[in-house]
């Protein structure tokens, strides 16, 4: 069994919010919902400054899903979180319960009021048949009945946010970062250049 | 009286420890429902026509599926992407 999670790595994310900009296009989002967003550490400090792009994290043992007085939340059989819109009362116990901040809500009313919860599906959708244009209203677009991964995932430029099944994409981490090193190998010349011949000498006239 | 206020304190302190459970979070799917929730699987759909660049495998047929997303999920190891 699938257990569908997400996985930044901190050392190639470079804030470009285009796994935000995706999300909201491809789930059609309202203004003020971000059921993703990228959270920067240390910002402006040389060397210490690190992204990462955080929405729900899919729990396999999740909070809010204990919290919810009404118990609109479940689980599917890929480990996916998902709520039911029609069940929940926007009390927002959830989002005091995730330590994520993931569980979003819409201003509803002119007197901002709070509407249903809102968050990341991880592009399944939600209770309504799957791919219809109810389930498309409610919970944005249902990739996984496409047969495609979610889309912040699938578009990121530095493949910095990995998506799928937590096994497969934790071996794909893993093997980037030995592959990759670190400390001072991971961008300094050999990175960049190769390993180059041993004993090579560089090219006459080269300077240093 | 004593006795009344023994059980009533009793039955308080249940009622409060009883605030401190979980609910058992177990994925049952029954009926098309997942723990009361009505919602579908991804594999019980049919994949969508080429031309919509979705995945390709058998409705109903969960390994294939699972297989297809896979094949996803290995186009992010840009080690396996690039011509090396």
């Amino acid at each position: 069994m699938a257990r569908m999670k997400f996985l930044c790595d901190a050392e190639r994310c470079i804030e470009c919010n285009g796994c935000v900009t995706a999300c909201k296009n491809e789930n059609e989002v309202p203004w003020g919902v971000n059921r993703r967003r990228v959270v920067t550490i240390n910002d402006g400090v040389i060397g210490a400054e690190k992204s990462i792009s955080v929405a729900c994290m899919h729990c396999s043992d999740a909070p809010c899903m204990a919290v919810c007085p009404v118990d609109c939340f479940y689980r599917t059989d890929d480990g996916v979180v998902l709520h039911d819109k029609d069940l929940c009362i926007g009390c927002g116990y959830c989002f005091y319960a995730c330590p994520f901040g993931a569980p979003q809500f819409p201003q509803a009313g002119a007197f901002g009021l709070r509407g249903k919860m809102d968050k990341c599906t991880f592009c399944a959708g939600g209770p309504e048949a799957d791919r219809s244009e109810a389930e498309f209203k409610k919970y944005g677009r249902n990739r996984l009945a496409e047969g495609k991964l979610p889309a912040c995932a699938e578009m990121c430029s530095t493949k910095a946010l990995l998506g799928g099944d937590g096994d497969t994409i934790a071996e794909i981490y893993r093997q980037r970062a030995t592959t990759r090193g670190k400390g001072s190998e991971v961008w300094g010349w050999g990175t960049a250049y190769g390993p180059g011949k041993p004993g090579a000498q560089p090219p006459a006239g080269a300077k240093s | 009286m004593r006795r009344v206020t023994l059980v009533g304190a009793a039955i308080i302190a249940a009622l409060f420890i009883a605030g401190c459970g979980e609910s058992e979070q177990v994925v049952v799917y029954k009926q098309g429902k997942y723990q009361g929730k009505p919602d579908s699987r991804a594999w019980e759909n049919a994949p969508l026509a080429a031309e919509q660049r979705g995945g390709n495998w058998t409705k109903g047929d969960r390994a294939s599926w699972e297989a297809q997303i896979k094949n996803r999920q290995l186009a992010q190891h840009e080690h396996k992407r690039i011509y090396q």
